[in-house]
């Protein structure tokens, strides 16, 4: 499965000025993420895994260190460069959706559609995660695990190198937040796209090819999956 | 304050300073309001209470009777009539002037002072010098505005014509008076300060210029407060008829007075529609921001609420903010408005002679002005306040349920069209909140309307001029003769050199009367086949006169009562005062003025004369234009000369002035209000749709992208905001026209397509100042911290 690095990052530092005191969110951080594999970020809240996940997907810059998307060098990125990189090749999925609540479930996934270079149809992107049935809903006519699916759905409909998810389960309870992995790991396996969830559930590290715990700002230990463990074996 | 002292007080400080850019957009078009109403007020008040005080100071008449001729012995006859209280007999004259350096013909009112010095009524105000002295004869005390026109100060010299005598005068005094607090040539309808003047001279040197000594030629009288004014104008007219009275008339037809009294009551309509406007915008800015506050602060109220808060401070606590909001609004509204208010009293006082302006602002108005404005405010928040005060404190700690959609009806309509997805959220947002959008469409189409209004007075009046000045007169000159004259005059006149043509009309001051209803006017006795002056009617169109009967003015014949076919009975006041009854033939259209027409040789046949003229109509030839002056000047039966393109000028170097700074206040209240809704609007859609938009952005949506949804709906509330506001806006001109509409001038409707223009390029201004406000928000959209917390 390892191949070449999609992500690479080599000291990474992030330092917030919050009032009188900085805080150092990331300490050093040096990372590789490979093609189509499914990596877990586990972390307590503050660790820093969402500070990384935000400068992977373009959406924040590093203090110092770097980091790189194949060849493109996203710590000296601009603005500009950015929204392309995030429009071109991220998938993000949040903890609470952000569906568009004033479209339904099929125009919420055209948003994205609309703008790729080579995307799937909305159709085929509701397909893989089980709501081909529901796409004229509107969000407000979905339950919660159906309105995460639809943002993992348009989240993948751009065929993007990398998702990143940030605590998808974490407004779900247990059962339909399987749901939601189970959704995950098969976009994950039928596109092959790289994978990242970041979690506080330590349950959710089963499902990974790959586990890394942050705390503190740096990454504390790594372990390796012999097995991915499928979602509905999981329970928390 | 307690409660400015309380946790919630400094909450309320807190989040109103947050808030400070909405705050301030709805406080200004309060402010607008407020500014609008004191300053009409202030004008109105300080208008009308120095008139009454220079009125009361100076005993102005309230019965003004002309006459031919009546010994002075006569007068204990008036003295004697119920009512009358003082009284004053005097000698009035026209006059031709001669000023150095000036070779335009130039009129002038000339009227006696007794030899006590000031008369008994019409008393005068002494700006600078003194009045002329009994016996010395070449002494006079000219009207404030003629002097500052010309430059004459007391002891400066000019020559005049009296009674066809010319004579050389010195000015001892300027002085005003509360008869010509307006001053205006006869006949006109538009002040000219240059050529037309009052002058006042001792009674027995104008009395030895006209022939009157020992005699007067008009009296003028108080009347006791409360005494019907009907019983004395008839008792004078019975007293005075032997003596060629041409019929008293009472302050309502006396111009000076009439005019400013129109105005003023344009002051109370302006009091009244503008605000009205303003506040309704108001209170539906505050009804946006406060239901969106709400909303945002549930779970704050159910925190409040748990902790044992009462629905009532809650309630008051929302309360005081939208009373703050309107609080500032009436702070900056009231001293804007008293500002402005001395300043259009000021601008008045460029028309109207008042002796000084004092400042005058009701309590009880002001006060009633403050407890409207304060309610409509909150009444704007009420719903808002409402449904805090209301929120169960278990309900209110859920966040709000997620928006509903539905699938548009309109987008069924253009189902064949593609919409993009954000082109769908535009349209989705609208259809879920169609009051809201309906509601800012409506501000933007009172903000163009409000502007249009501005702008429309200008173009219509000035059509109303040009219409009267350049294509109802087409003479250059017009004579007014002393006595009728045959005429075959004309024939002689038109082979003096510099006259290319010359046409007679005979104008004859009548009473025209319907049963109860009476009007003083003139009616015209116009040759076949006119030339230079023709009735029109409001389409221009010349209209033919009727060859028996009258043709009335469509204001007029309603004012009587009175339609085609039916009879109206027409008191001559000049000649032998016969009375006849004659059929009016036909109504039609006029901006300016009232009056009957009639065919000229009908007129005269009706009044049992021969073919006379007393006015005469002249086209000139330009080049020898002074030549004809000098020599209308030096004839001895001419009374005066008008001057048809100096009107005009007049008219562009004065009221247009005036009207410019009208129509820009009006551009920026328009622009106040339209910034007020767009900008409220803007940053209300910015807060709800926030989330939604950095989610796009983190998607990969571009600024400009992003932009483009929050804009679009705004950009489709501005188009039809600003067509809607051209159709009200017609509709309120059509209001203000019609409120306005007056004997004196009926304003035409005239919006120009510049005026559509400048309403929607400064609707359009505002709007885009807002949007770029907005636009430099959406730059500083935090992405990662939208996207970590739940709404």
């Amino acid at each position: 499965m390892e191949s070449q690095p999609v992500f690479r990052t080599r000291g990474l530092t992030k330092s917030y000025d919050q009032g009188e005191v900085t805080v150092r969110a990331l300490r050093g951080v040096d990372l590789e993420l490979y093609t189509g594999e499914l990596v877990v970020l586990l972390g307590a809240s503050g660790s820093g895994k969402s500070t990384l996940l935000n400068i992977l997907g373009g959406l924040d810059l590093p203090t110092s260190g770097e980091v790189s998307y194949g060849d493109l060098d996203l710590s000296v990125a601009n603005d500009r460069l950015l929204t392309r990189y995030r429009r071109e090749h991220v998938g993000f999925v949040f903890q609470f959706y952000n569906l568009i609540p004033s479209l339904t479930a099929l125009e919420n996934v055209a948003v994205v559609t609309e703008i790729a270079a080579n995307p799937m149809t909305p159709e085929e992107a509701l397909r893989l995660v089980g709501l081909q049935d529901r796409g004229l809903h509107f969000p407000a006519q979905l339950s919660g695990g159906e309105q995460q699916r639809v943002a993992i759905a348009r989240a993948i409909a751009k065929r993007p190198a990398v998702l990143l998810c940030d605590e998808p389960t974490g407004a779900l309870d247990s059962t339909t937040g399987i749901l939601v992995l189970e959704a995950l790991e098969s976009a994950n396996r039928e596109t092959g796209t790289t994978t990242v969830i970041i979690t506080h559930n330590a349950a959710i590290a089963g499902m990974a090819d790959r586990v890394i715990t942050m705390s503190d700002g740096s990454i504390s230990g790594e372990r390796r999956n012999t097995k991915r463990q499928p979602p509905t074996e999981l329970s928390w | 304050m307690f409660l400015a002292r309380s946790v919630l007080g400094t909450k309320l400080r807190r989040e109103l300073w947050r808030m400070r850019g909405q705050v301030l957009a709805i406080a200004l078009v309060i402010a607008g309001g407020v500014a609008v109403c004191v300053m009409s007020l202030v004008a109105y008040s300080s208008l009308n209470a120095t008139r009454e005080l220079y009125y009361q100071q100076n005993q102005f008449a309230e019965v003004f009777a002309p006459l031919k001729r009546a010994p002075m012995q006569s007068l204990h006859r008036v003295s004697e009539i119920p009512g009358v209280v003082r009284l004053s007999a005097r000698v009035e004259a026209a006059a031709k002037l001669e000023l150095p350096g000036f070779t335009e013909p130039v009129s002038a009112r000339v009227l006696s002072v007794p030899p006590s010095g000031q008369p008994e009524v019409n008393r005068l105000f002494v700006r600078q010098g003194r009045l002329p002295a009994p016996g010395r004869n070449a002494e006079a005390a000219i009207v404030g505005a003629f002097a500052e026109s010309h430059g004459l100060l007391p002891g400066d010299r000019f020559s005049v014509i009296i009674n066809g005598r010319k004579q050389t005068l010195v000015v001892t005094g300027i002085v005003e008076s509360p008869e010509f607090i307006y001053v205006l040539p006869p006949g006109g309808m538009l002040p000219d300060f240059k050529r037309f003047g009052v002058l006042w001279l001792s009674q027995d040197s104008l009395s030895a210029a006209m022939d009157m000594r020992g005699a007067f030629n008009s009296v003028v009288v108080r009347v006791q407060p409360g005494y019907p004014l009907a019983s004395v104008i008839h008792d004078l007219d019975r007293v005075l008829d032997r003596y060629g009275a041409t019929g008293a008339f009472s302050r309502r037809d006396q111009f000076s007075h009439r005019f400013l009294s129109d105005d003023l009551d344009q002051l109370k309509i302006m009091a009244t529609v503008f605000p009205l406007i303003f506040m309704g915008v108001a209170m539906f800015l505050l009804h946006v921001v406060i239901s969106r506050l709400v909303n945002t602060q549930r779970d704050i109220i159910a925190v409040l609420k748990a902790f044992g808060y009462s629905n009532r401070q809650i309630a008051w606590h929302y309360s005081q903010l939208v009373l703050a909001i309107a609080a500032i609004g009436l702070v900056l509204g009231l001293l804007a408005g008293v500002w402005l208010g001395g300043g259009l009293g000021e601008l008045y006082m460029e028309f109207y002679r008042l002796p000084g302006l004092l400042f005058r602002l009701n309590p009880a108005w002001l006060a009633l002005l403050i407890l409207i404005t304060g309610f409509v405010a909150w009444l704007g928040g009420w719903r808002a306040i409402r449904q805090a005060a209301a929120l169960p404190p278990a309900e209110a700690m859920r966040p709000e349920g997620p928006a509903r959609f539905r699938m548009a009806g309109a987008e069924r309509w253009f189902s064949g069209i593609r919409l993009s997805q954000p082109s769908r959220m535009i349209i989705r947002q609208m259809a879920r909140r169609p009051l809201r959008a309906l509601l800012s469409m409506v501000g933007i189409a009172m903000a163009t309307a409000i502007v249009m209004v501005g702008n429309f007075q200008f173009d219509s009046v000035s059509l109303m001029v040009q219409t009267e000045f350049a294509r109802v007169q087409q003479q250059d000159l017009t004579a007014t003769l002393v006595e009728p004259v045959n005429a075959a005059a004309l024939f002689g006149l038109q082979r003096q050199p510099g006259i290319r043509y010359a046409e007679g009309r005979r104008s004859v001051a009548v009473r025209l009367v319907n049963g109860h209803r009476d009007r003083r006017s003139v009616l015209h006795g116009m040759p076949a086949g006119a030339r230079l002056q023709f009735v029109v009617d409001k389409d221009l169109q010349a209209v033919d006169l009727p060859a028996e009967g009258l043709l009335l003015t469509d204001f007029l014949a309603s004012e009587l009562g009175v339609g085609p076919g039916e009879y109206l009975r027409v008191e001559m006041l000049e000649g032998d005062r016969r009375t006849l009854s004659v059929p009016v033939a036909g109504v039609t259209s006029e901006f300016l003025g009232v009056g009957a027409y009639m065919r000229l040789p009908a007129l005269n046949r009706a009044l049992g004369e021969g073919p006379v003229i007393n006015q005469i109509l002249l086209s000139v030839d330009p080049a020898r234009k002074d030549e004809v002056y000098q020599s209308l000047r030096e004839a001895p039966g001419v009374l005066g000369i008008g001057i048809r393109q100096a009107m005009l000028d007049s008219f562009y170097d004065t009221l247009a002035r005036t009207f410019l700074t009208f129509t820009f206040f009006n551009s920026l209240l328009g622009a106040i209000i339209a910034f007020g809704v767009i900008y409220n609007t803007i940053r209300i859609a910015l807060a709800e749709k926030g989330r939604e938009l950095a989610s796009l952005r983190v998607m990969g949506y571009t600024h400009n992208e992003i932009a483009h949804i929050l804009f679009g709906d705004m950009a489709v509330l501005l188009v039809f905001g600003i067509v809607s506001g051209w159709l009200f806006g017609q509709g309120l001109a059509w209001m203000i026209i019609t409120a306005m509409q007056t004997e004196l001038y009926r304003v035409p409707l005239t919006i120009t397509a510049h005026t559509l223009g400048i309403s929607a390029t400064v609707v359009f201004v505002s709007a885009t100042v807002s949007g770029g406000v907005a636009w430099w928000r959406l730059r500083h959209l935090d992405l990662v911290a939208v996207l970590k917390t739940r709404e």
